[in-house]
């Protein structure tokens, strides 16, 4: 078949004017990244609004915070630190995949789905372009709280990037499992105010895990089970134990390191088949 | 067989009793289609008439349902991926991405194609100076005008050097002077590079400048062939005659003419029509508002096909 079509467009064309070979997936996934980032930092109100806002929280919730939080002899910042480099990977991947939206509206998506590449490519650009994105971001953030020295940073920070990276990579291919199908923007405000905020602020980033003891009312039994089965909740306690920034105390419960691994691993296998699934599909918006 | 397989090799484009439906719109019943290779092909239809449908299988946006769409000889569905590298698509809307500068765009749409490196960078610049656009090369597309963000996607569109050129509405939103621009390149492509052409439009003045063109109504071609020869079909004259009086009609039928009651207005085609003024306006003098005798255009052939008036349903903007 393809000496066939190499013999035709020999025919019509000049010897030295060959006709396309098929592209490497390769280079499609790192054009589509890369196309992220320049895109990211051409608008600036992007790097403000996924960087800023956290740091704000971080900094207004912490000091905010500080009298009324008792977490063991540990101040609201330091408690909140893991809880904000999640919120920083949680919006960069949001406003990363909106623009799934955006491209579908602009016409750019047309091109790929029309081109001999295979969809899936769509789906690795994205979590590669914008998983890079909102990690270097929580990098930045992270550098700054250690140059400040405002919280005790101890413990495996090769590990915490390591982790981090996984949260910016399983989050961001979330997000495309869900910008797919949209065709508008609004409606992905609605599932990020549905779905990915409650499941952010139901992981021990803001406020800790109750423990089950005896006697436990049933709201905090329900509360425990809810936040142990957010898988959000595992990127959380990894960060926490790896920065050197858990409590041990019978009220609060946080799942060991091993734990915490093995669910977030799982979490981006899980996420990144979601994303690879959704990308087949066709959606409404495609056909305009 | 041989004989079967031998029809499909040899166009450049070929469509076999495609069907499509949106639910339970049917949007193409049967349609039959071929292109020659080298030829530049226009398929003009009036909103709805299932064009854009028409554009989107071949572009293998969406699947085919029912019937065959070959490209050289590689059929749809099936050799989907042979079709996709031997096609150039440019859409209606833009595909562009307004962030990205020119340059960039071109790489973006190379890679997806199979270029890299120094050739693509070579051929970015090749296609830039063919088209016009090389001194735009660093600005972002969102500073671009109209005519030339369609000329960068035209680039876009024959980076990887396509066998068959696809367009859909390629003169959309384009001033008149941006439109003559884009037919010269579209020409000089065809020429230079012996490009096959295909594009979609809703213009009859521009599905004239083709070799060939389509009509399409109701999700079937009605008409087939080069401009000139389908307007000869009908003869050399037109006469139209304002208001459609049923006495009129009556008296042309009298005398076997056939003529065409079409909204508000009959008209009448054919060789030296133009002889029938005098009669006319000695019996209905009064009561016609107005007689015209005219060259046949491609809206005749339109009506004389389907009994339709072809901007009878007019929309400002062409079907989605």
């Amino acid at each position: 078949m393809k000496d066939e079509v190499n013999a035709l467009s020999m025919q019509s064309t000049n010897e030295d004017e060959v006709s396309s070979v098929p592209p490497s997936v390769v280079a499609v996934v790192w054009m589509l990244a890369h196309r992220e980032w320049v895109r990211f930092f051409r608008q600036r109100n992007r790097v403000i609004g996924a960087l800023g806002q956290p740091i704000l929280f971080w900094l207004l919730f912490g000091t905010g915070m500080h009298t009324a939080f008792r977490g063991a002899g540990q101040d609201f910042m330091t408690y909140y630190l893991p809880g904000t480099i999640t919120l920083i990977l949680l919006f960069t991947a949001i406003f990363t995949t909106i623009s799934i939206i955006e491209d579908r509206k602009e016409g750019f998506l047309q091109n790929v789905l029309v081109a001999p590449a295979p969809r899936s490519t769509i789906a690795w650009g994205k979590v590669l372009g914008g998983g890079m994105i909102a990690w270097v971001q929580g990098l930045i953030f992270l550098g700054l709280v250690m140059a400040m020295g405002q919280v005790p940073v101890s413990g495996g920070l090769a590990g915490a990037l390591v982790l981090m990276a996984v949260a910016a990579a399983s989050i961001t291919a979330m997000g495309v499992l869900f910008a797919w199908p949209m065709d508008s923007t609004q409606g992905f405000h609605a599932i990020m105010n549905l779905v990915l905020m409650p499941l952010w602020l139901l992981s021990g980033a803001f406020f800790p895990v109750p423990a089950l003891v005896a006697g436990s009312p049933v709201g905090q039994i329900v509360m425990h089970w809810i936040m142990r089965l957010n898988p959000m909740t595992y990127l959380v306690a990894g960060l926490r134990r790896m920065l050197g920034t858990v409590v041990e105390n019978p009220e609060i419960w946080v799942p060991g390191l091993s734990t915490s691994w093995i669910v977030s691993v799982g979490f981006l296998l899980a996420a990144l088949a979601g994303a690879w699934w959704v990308v087949q599909r066709p959606a409404r918006g495609d056909i305009r | 067989m041989e004989g079967n397989e031998e029809r499909w090799r040899r166009h450049a484009l070929l469509v076999d009793n495609v069907e499509h439906r949106y639910g339970d719109r049917q949007a193409l019943r049967g349609l039959r289609l071929e292109v020659s290779a080298g030829e530049l092909f226009a398929i003009l239809g009036p909103n709805g008439s299932g064009k854009s449908t028409l554009f989107r299988l071949i572009s293998t946006l969406v699947p085919v349902q029912a019937g065959e769409i070959a490209v050289f000889g590689h059929r749809l569905p099936g050799a989907q991926h042979l079709v996709r590298q031997l096609l150039g698509v440019v859409f209606q809307s833009p595909s562009l991405d307004p962030k990205l500068t020119v340059r960039e765009n071109l790489r973006c749409g190379g890679v997806l194609y199979g270029l890299r490196g120094a050739p693509l960078q070579a051929r970015i610049q090749e296609v830039a100076e063919q088209l016009g656009v090389a001194d735009r090369m660093n600005d972002m597309v969102e500073t671009l005008s109209g005519g030339l963000k369609r000329r960068v996607e035209l680039a876009k569109g024959i980076l990887h050097r396509p066998r068959l050129l696809l367009m859909d509405e390629p003169s959309t939103g384009l001033d008149p002077a941006a439109r003559i621009d884009m037919w010269r390149a579209l020409k000089e492509l065809q020429k230079s590079q012996r490009m096959t052409i295909v594009l979609t439009t809703h213009l009859l003045e521009e599905a004239d400048r083709a070799d060939r063109l389509a009509i399409m109504h109701e999700g079937r071609t009605v008409a087939v062939g080069a401009p000139g020869e389908l307007r000869r079909e009908l003869g050399d004259q037109v006469l139209t005659i304002r208001p459609p009086l049923p006495e009129v009609e009556r008296w042309l039928a009298d005398r076997g003419i056939e003529a065409r009651c079409v909204d508000d207005e009959i008209r009448v085609t054919g060789h030296d029509v133009a002889n029938l003024v005098p009669a006319l306006a000695e019996q209905f003098g009064r009561q016609i508002q107005a007689l015209s005798v005219g060259q046949p255009s491609l809206e005749d052939v339109f009506i004389a096909r389907t009994g339709h008036r072809y901007w009878a349903d007019r929309a400002e903007t062409p079907a989605a």
